[in-house]
């Protein structure tokens, strides 16, 4: 059993989701115990799964393997002696175990919450198959080696995400900002298949490592490369192209708004993917690091300043949210514009970026869940109306604390270890990144005492409060477990996940595209 | 929308609907061997019930198409689609366990044009049966729902 | 006859006419079949990829001659694509119906309830 979900993994890992999302409503007609239990176990299974993975992926220091869906090998003998490559192929590699690591983190997170939220109210079943789809979906898009598997994976993600937010079809705002956000991605992968469609003209082929093999870098090249970084960048969040971020995060429940986080990661992934394997050095690295950087730092900038002007605590955390983006691509954007000398600082800086994912994903998560158990408390969102929680729900208050300065950089939270990672680098290449980064991080620890001084300190409220269940504290507890051991031992963590996904993504483009054209 | 539509319109759709249940079906077969398959066949499928539902309006219907019918084989369509996909883990998943090995659906093909004969294919006809329910259960569901929808709103 | 470029001017026209439509117009219902024109200006330009001269269609049942075909992989695209283009759209007029609802119009101009 353990040798097949080994040998497996890769597509087992968004089978059982797509099996969960499959299955719930069937099961949920036995009852509501019935249903939850069904779902923590395709979360636990599917968290499983993601570390035999990364285990089998790390254990051999990152280089990539193969998984052909449908065969044995992916070649096909034409009676012309000819062999072309034809099976959709899986390929997981350092990137993509760490970025599945970090999902199945947030998704165990999010089920446990989605258990008491779920609690008092009706019509959860159609809550939880969405929620599996989604995940298969993002699942799908970190491991997948085919390039229009990758786009029907992000479609898959963009209607199973839109629905999650107009779920709640009472409240006006829900519809609005799932028609918005819906027509935002739709148009965003349509770009995506225009590229594709224009790489597939080309070249032939679809799959990643054979056009990463035959890429030439010319006009249309180019043009392909605008249309996926402008698709992928605004599902990503980037600022230009962030409108829809606010109305997403806050508009959804409090634990989708933790997995839309991991949504949004994974087409930061996407971009990362296209920018490093499957372009590399067919394109000038260094103008394609200086624009990413240009818009790290209007993400941060732009992020941060939108945060202190709101009064919805869920889109202060989401403005939070999107200028943590900003972080992770000031780090990559760094690693992107020296990569073809590779100095040591360019090293440095993708490990500060690709860690940051996984700190943003573990604290934002936490942050969401608490403003969950907020809402919940005090019956609005609303900063202005809410105050004196502290008085009864003690632990959130803390939570949220360590959840908040884990964010901003304060260490010993894991937020410090990446973000002075990045610190450092980005000022080697040019002190102003740096400075404009720190600022940020600074500004952002004002918003989120700001926010915590509204929400938790103040007069006792005069209605009684409800607390936090223990049910939404598990997950919280567990995610804030998370933030601060990462944060005492960030070196270790480094060495042993971090460190195999740069590999991975600065010198494996070879090893990627070896995998499937110099073998069977 | 609850009467439906005049008698030469509900006459002639009780004349061309079953013809058009049987092209629909006779495309998620033939899948596998001319154009079609299982969202193709499951879209004419699908449009024959709306017919009815413009037709006869939803009065009319009631009985034949309820939401808990079209959800629970929806569910049943998608999970016989996985379990096809699971059914040849041995080698991967997806593998096509029934082609060539002479059981049912599995005749060996021959390169090249041919007469196409139906028992070819391996799980790929099954598979376009699963997608073909679901896509059939899934499309009426929705279409059912805005007709719920949209009377909702005419009676507000 | 040949066409010539014909077939990738007219995706491209329709891509921009999409685009104009989701950009300029008011009406959500407008917006969507913008939305939809961009699909299917995609789709076009998908197909026409896959297309090499006197090619017959990629079919072996009752095929009339066994010489050049045109490409099957575009067409497999696009159909994916056109099954995710209804799931996309029928999502999208869900929420119009809902937004109907609750704000009682149709005009873009007029549902900002959500600012900042």
């Amino acid at each position: 059993m353990t040798a097949l979900m080994t040998q497996h993994a890769p597509v087992l890992l968004i089978a059982i989701p797509l099996l969960g999302a499959f299955a719930v409503p069937i099961l949920g007609k036995l009852g509501r115990g019935a249903r939850d239990a069904f779902s923590g176990l395709i979360a636990l299974l599917t968290a499983a799964l993601a570390g035999v993975l990364a285990a089998n992926v790390f254990g051999q220091t990152g280089a990539a393997s193969l998984y052909v869906l449908g065969g044995q090998g992916f070649q096909l003998p034409l009676p012309s002696g000819m062999s072309v490559p034809v099976r959709i192929v899986l390929q997981p590699d350092g990137m993509s175990a760490f970025m599945t690591l970090i999902t199945a983190l947030i998704l165990l997170a999010a089920v446990l919450f989605s258990f008491s939220y779920w609690r008092d109210r009706s019509g959860g079943t159609l809550y939880y198959s969405l929620l599996f789809l989604l995940v298969a979906g993002v699942f799908g898009m970190e491991l997948t080696g085919d390039l229009f598997n990758f786009f029907v994976f992000l479609e898959v993600t963009s209607i199973a995400a839109c629905g999650l937010i107009g779920f709640r079809v009472w409240r006006k705002t829900s519809q609005e900002a799932g028609f918005k956000v819906m027509a935002l991605y739709t148009l965003s992968g349509l770009f995506v298949l225009l590229a594709i469609g224009l790489l597939y003209g080309q070249y032939g082929g679809l799959n990643v490592a054979y056009v990463a093999n035959a890429l030439s870098g010319g006009t249309l090249d180019l043009i392909a490369l605008g249309l996926l970084l402008a698709g992928l960048a605004l599902k990503a969040g980037a600022v230009p192209l962030h409108m829809w971020a606010p109305d997403a995060y806050g508009e959804a429940p409090a634990p989708v708004s933790a997995v839309l986080v991991a949504n949004s990661q994974a087409s930061l992934y996407g971009l990362f993917r296209v920018l490093f394997t499957l372009y590399g050095p067919a394109i000038r690295t260094e103008t394609a690091g200086w624009l990413l950087i240009t818009l790290a730092l209007l993400t941060i900038f732009v992020g941060v300043t939108m945060a202190l002007i709101q009064k919805d605590i869920k889109r202060l955390i989401a403005y939070g949210a999107v200028s943590q983006i900003g972080y992770m691509l000031l780090g990559v954007g760094v690693g992107l514009a020296v990569s073809v000398a590779k100095p040591d600082y360019g090293f440095v800086a993708m490990q500060g970026g690709i860690f940051h994912m996984l700190n943003d994903a573990a604290c934002i998560g936490l942050l969401f869940l608490c403003s969950g158990a907020v809402i919940r408390a005090a019956g609005t969102s609303d900063l202005d109306r809410m105050g004196g929680l502290a008085h009864s729900m003690k632990w959130t208050g803390a939570l949220f604390l360590i959840g908040s300065f884990a964010l901003a950089g304060v260490p010993p939270f894991n937020g410090f270890a990446s973000k002075f990672l990045i610190y450092e680098a980005s000022f080697r290449l040019s002190p102003f990144l740096a400075v404009v980064a720190i600022l940020s991080s600074i500004l952002l620890l004002a918003v989120f005492v700001k926010a915590f001084q509204a929400a938790f300190l103040g007069a006792k409220p005069s209605v009684p409060v409800r607390r936090t269940s223990a049910g939404m504290m598990i997950p919280m507890v567990a995610l804030a477990l998370v933030v601060v051991v990462f944060g005492l031992f960030p070196g270790f963590f480094l060495d042993r996940i971090v460190t195999p996904a740069v590999n991975a993504l600065w010198y494996g483009r070879d090893a990627y595209i070896g995998l499937v054209l110099g073998g069977g | 929308m609850k009467s439906g539509m005049s008698i030469i319109v509900r006459t002639v759709t009780r004349l061309v609907y079953g013809l058009a249940l049987v092209y629909g079906f006779y495309v998620i077969m033939h899948g596998h061997l001319t154009p079609g398959g299982g969202f193709q066949g499951g879209a004419v499928v699908a449009s024959a019930f709306a017919l009815l539902l413009v037709a006869f309006g939803s009065a009319g219907i009631k009985g034949l198409l309820n939401a808990h019918l079209l959800q629970t084989l929806e569910e049943l369509g998608a999970l016989a689609f996985l379990g096809l996909g699971f059914a040849g883990i041995g080698t991967a998943f997806f593998y096509n366990l029934l082609a060539n090995t002479g059981s049912c659906f599995g005749a060996t093909v021959a390169l090249g044009p041919n007469v196409g004969p139906l028992d070819t294919g391996g799980i790929l006809p099954l598979m376009n049966w699963a997608v073909g329910l679901k896509v059939m259960t899934g499309i009426a569901a929705v279409v059912l729902a805005m007709l719920i929808g949209a009377r909702q709103e005419e009676a507000e | 006859m040949n066409l010539g470029n014909m077939p990738f001017v007219a995706a491209a026209l329709l891509i921009l006419l999409g685009i104009y439509a989701v950009l300029f117009k008011r009406n959500l219902i407008k917006i969507v079949l913008g939305i939809s024109l961009v699909e299917t200006g995609v789709n076009l330009l998908l197909v026409t990829l896959g297309y090499r001269t006197d090619g017959i269609a990629p079919i072996f049942t009752l095929a009339p001659r066994a010489g050049p075909m045109v490409l099957p992989t575009p067409q497999a695209l696009t159909l994916t694509s056109i099954v995710i283009g209804l799931a996309t759209t029928a999502l999208l007029l869900s929420f119009v119906v809902w937004i109907h609802r609750h704000y009682g119009t149709l005009d873009v101009r007029k549902i900002k309830e959500l600012r900042g």
